[in-house]
């Protein structure tokens, strides 16, 4: 050392030693407090990744009921129910697979759960089945006349407003009111059973609507609009423009 | 390295990598995974079988197939105690009304757990659909980039996950969110938001919200794998982020956002 | 507004207008941390200006300038604890010491902090006393005094020319040291705010310099105001040069900062980004009393045309300091809105920027108004203690012989 003791100014040893000290005890402390796999793959600790992981499930999946409940859900494969977990309606059930007999899982009875999904909502995605629960069959159990493992109703709707209820809903205080989903739509016989299978069709020509809004149209009411089929739209169809479920009300 | 280094800096040291392959297959072959794993400290071992560096998690949600049930949000708040009350969500499912004009109308009444009232307003409904949100689970996250201790972070497999028994609880996190998938959970005051149930995904299992989803409107699985339903979502779909102006690169895909979705 | 009458329907939170993200409802940050920004402004201002006194030689600040120093220390003891008592577990503070994260701004508060408590205020108030330790742990007439002073005095007895000049070049090393730091410590809680790109209201550039300006600021006006009580307690002449000096300065520092909040809010309302509504809307009804007549009319505008009038008109010096003192404590009260608006309005609105929510102060609990007045009252009381220990008056012996 060739500093010499007086060459330090008195003042600046005992901040010297405490900062020292300070310095040294915070990084001893340190040392000790770091959880141990901290750092290991990044800034946070390794461990709680796998306290994360280590956590209870309580939705079994459904690989875990069909392990039993076999038959059933081959029935609901084949139904429009497919698409659903177990679990969905039934509940979590984790314990139940842990022990059979001391946990069951829930059977939804009333009408509220099944109207969570088929009550009619105006921003449900169009041809989703939606009924109106004050309509339909009021103060009845929905599982009555559904088996919700094969929900297929067991007589086919009698009426389109059955599956489209939104379309029919704006149909209906429109000025095509009166007018029958078939006068337009081409509605094969299958499709009330099986709607996915065989679809209803759409128009694809615009002699459809000048049959009524045609300048010489003989079908339809006399108040009908009317235009020059050949000259009003251009190359366009009179849908392009136009919402056939409900017109505008300007002529 | 850190878990979330800008994006050019990891391609390039991925190229790098990958330049230097025969190189790596020498030196794998004698340090694979497995033997490394096997020597390492057990406590800080993954759970027996898997392999977190070998997933890569994302999700889809298709707004055309959602019919607003919130099944998904009543199931995440049992697979994973979210408590009930008051207003706490690690997913929810929103219900926009754009009218002809002007802007969207928006909620999410319990989250949609008890469905979803009629709409009573006056305004004509031009269109309308519901929203699933949650944690985005962004590749550069705010959240993590905030975070003061190291209490939150991006797992190796891409899952954003929290730190419960490190947490602080200063809500930083919270403010950084851009999507507001956080809370602060009012039992362990610690933040707490979607794990994409990482206890269950690390399980080969589902997302509880996705193991319950009546219409697939949510898919789950790996970004990138060819035989992931992620793969033909992202292929098929209109696929958007949310606030991708913001850089987070969420893994949240989804398909039939519109410009009201934010 | 058909968007209010849906979710006021639904009548889920009924003091949400318009959509919040449900995790939203309820503000995450509290008067709490309106309060710590607050305290922080208060030290920086005030160490800024007790370096301007020693290192930029502005003599006519002499008497407050002791006095600065320890107004800083009193508040920035106070600082950190609002934000400890916010914490959801502040048992786990400690590990921003052990793994701050390097990306997160708030992790370096810790250091950000110590720094300036430990090498910057103490050191410096250690160097500025040391001399008048000794002395005192000689002359002082109880023992236990004495003993005091000579621990605070930390074992050095060298009072000779050599020694007192090494102290004062030493403090004035760290004054220089301490300006970056005082700039640091309060910019830097601006970047917490401005650093969030999620928030239209916090993210901005200016953010950090607007947080300096507003803490010079306050830090002047609450020195202005202390000198100006303790003046009037211990039945002293108040240096009326000081007094003019310390008001101009608040005049410029108040233009300035007025400015560039001006700047920020005609940037914003230029660029009418996709959040200008929602921004616009809480403006003119959640934060019309706290911002538009608070922050800015009764706590800038108000004080800068008094200040104006009372320094550059021609007064008598009665009147003088009438006017200081109320341009003062109007500018305090601006400060604090201003701090207000930030953190409470920065969580008013919904991130999907269609909603505003409200935010309901608790009186009691520890987010509520006792406990915010008690943090607020407390530095005054440590101030009024450190005075005692620690004389700031400069009548009593400084280094005015050098």
């Amino acid at each position: 050392m060739t500093i010499k003791a007086s060459s330090v100014p008195q003042q600046v040893i005992p901040l010297a030693i405490i900062f020292a000290a300070g310095i040294t005890g915070l990084l001893v402390i340190r040392h000790f407090l770091v959880p141990d796999t901290f750092g290991e793959h990044g800034h946070y600790r390794a461990d709680a990744v796998d306290e994360i992981a280590a956590l209870p499930v309580s939705y079994a999946g459904y690989q875990a009921c069909v392990d039993c409940h076999d038959d059933i859900f081959t029935a609901k494969q084949s139904s429009f129910h497919k698409g659903l977990s177990c679990e969905t309606c039934h509940g979590p059930a984790g314990q139940h697979v842990e022990d059979q007999d001391k946990f069951k899982p829930a059977k939804p009875h009333g009408r509220e759960f099944c109207i969570l999904c088929h009550g009619y909502n105006v921003s449900r995605p169009s041809g989703f089945p939606q009924i109106l629960p004050n309509m339909h069959n009021p103060g009845k159990a929905c599982v009555g006349c559904h088996d919700p493992h094969k929900p297929t109703t067991p007589r086919p709707p009698g009426d389109c407003s059955a599956c489209h209820a939104g379309i029919a809903n704006q149909k209906a205080v429109s000025h095509h009111t009166d007018l029958q989903c078939n006068t337009c739509h081409e509605v094969p016989k299958d499709h009330i059973t099986q709607p996915r299978l065989s679809r209803a069709e759409k128009p694809t020509s615009r002699d459809i609507c000048g049959k009524c809004h045609g300048k010489d149209a003989t079908g339809g009411i006399e108040e009908a609009p009317r235009i020059d089929m050949a000259s009003h739209g251009g190359r366009y169809m009179c849908w392009d423009c136009h919402y056939p479920h409900d017109p505008e009300a300007t002529k | 390295m850190s878990p979330k280094q800008p994006s050019m800096e990891r391609r390039d040291f991925l190229d790098s990598m990958a330049r230097r392959l025969p190189v790596w297959m020498f030196f794998l072959s004698a340090f694979s995974p497995e033997n490394l794993l096997a020597q390492s400290d057990s406590a800080t071992e993954p759970p027996p079988g898997y392999d977190p560096t070998k997933h890569n998690y994302a999700m889809g949600v298709d707004i055309h197939k959602c019919i607003g049930c919130g099944r998904c949000a009543d199931a995440c708040k049992n697979e994973n105690h979210v408590p009930r009350e008051p207003f706490f969500y690690r997913t929810w499912v929103e219900r926009y009304i754009c009218p002809p004009e002007g802007d969207a109308i928006v909620d999410s009444p319990n989250g949609g757990i008890d469905g979803f009232p009629e709409y009573k307003g006056d305004k004509e409904v031009l269109r309308t659909y519901f929203v699933p949100k949650l944690c985005n689970h962004c590749e550069n996250a705010p959240c993590v980039q905030v975070c003061p201790v190291g209490a939150t972070f991006v797992s190796r497999d891409g899952v954003v996950l929290v730190d419960e028994s490190y947490c602080v609880g200063c809500r930083y996190c919270i403010q950084a969110c851009p999507y507001g998938a956080r809370y602060l959970h009012p039992e362990t005051k610690t933040a707490d938001k979607c794990t994409f149930c990482y206890h269950r995904i690390t399980k080969g299992l589902l997302p509880a919200c996705v193991e319950v989803c009546p219409t697939q409107t949510r898919v789950f699985g790996e970004a990138g794998h060819r035989s992931s339903p992620i793969w033909r979502f992202m292929r098929f779909g209109n696929v958007t982020v949310l606030k991708a102006y913001l850089n987070t690169k969420p893994k949240v895909y989804y398909s039939g956002a519109d410009m009201e979705v934010r | 507004m058909d968007l209010h009458a849906v979710t006021q329907a639904a009548a889920e939170m009924p003091h949400v207008t318009g959509y919040m993200y449900p995790n939203e409802a309820e503000l995450h940050w509290s008067i709490l941390i309106v309060i710590y920004p607050y305290l922080t402004g208060l030290v920086a201002g005030a160490f800024i200006l007790a370096s301007l006194e020693r290192v930029f030689n502005v003599r006519v600040l002499q008497p407050v300038y002791r006095l600065s120093l320890l107004t800083a220390l009193s508040f920035l003891l106070i600082a950190p604890l609002p934000l400890l008592a916010h914490l959801g577990k502040p048992e786990r503070s400690y590990e921003m010491f052990l793994t701050p994260h390097s990306e997160s701004a708030m992790a370096m508060f810790g250091f950000v902090y110590a720094w300036y408590l430990m090498v910057v205020l103490l050191l410096e108030i250690w160097f500025d006393y040391r001399r008048n330790f000794i002395e005192w742990s000689k002359t002082k007439k109880a023992a236990l005094t004495r003993l005091m002073y000579k621990v605070l005095s930390l074992g050095t007895t060298d009072v000779s020319e050599k020694a007192l000049k090494f102290d004062d070049k030493v403090g004035r090393i760290i004054t220089i040291i301490g300006i970056p730091s005082a700039f640091l410590l309060h910019g830097y809680v601006g970047f917490i705010f401005g650093s969030v790109k999620a928030n239209p209201w916090w993210s901005s550039v200016l953010m950090p310099i607007v947080f300096l300006f507003s803490a010079i600021v306050s830090g002047i006006a609450m020195v202005l105001l202390i000198y100006m009580v303790t003046s009037m307690f211990r039945v002293k002449e108040i240096s009326m040069p000081c007094l003019n000096r310390l008001a101009e300065l608040l005049f410029y520092a108040l233009i300035v900062d007025f400015s560039l909040e001006l700047l920020d809010f005609i940037q914003r309302l230029y660029e009418s980004e996709e959040s200008i509504h929602i921004l616009s809307d809480m403006i003119s009804s959640r934060l019309f009393i706290s911002l538009i007549v608070t922050q800015i009319m009764l706590g800038t505008l108000l004080p800068i045309f008094s200040i104006a009038m009372a320094r550059f008109g021609r007064f008598p010096d009665e009147m003088k300091r009438v006017t200081y003192l109320f341009a003062a404590l109007l500018v305090q009260l601006g400060i604090f809105s201003t701090r207000w608006n930030v953190v409470i309005g920065g969580q008013l609105f919904s991130k999907s920027l269609r909603g505003l929510t409200t935010y309901k102060l608790d009186v009691f609990g520890l987010e509520g108004i006792l406990v915010s007045g008690v943090l607020l009252i407390t530095p005054f009381i440590i101030l009024a203690v450190l005075s005692r220990i620690l004389p700031p008056w400069m009548e009593s012996g400084h280094r005015a012989s050098t």
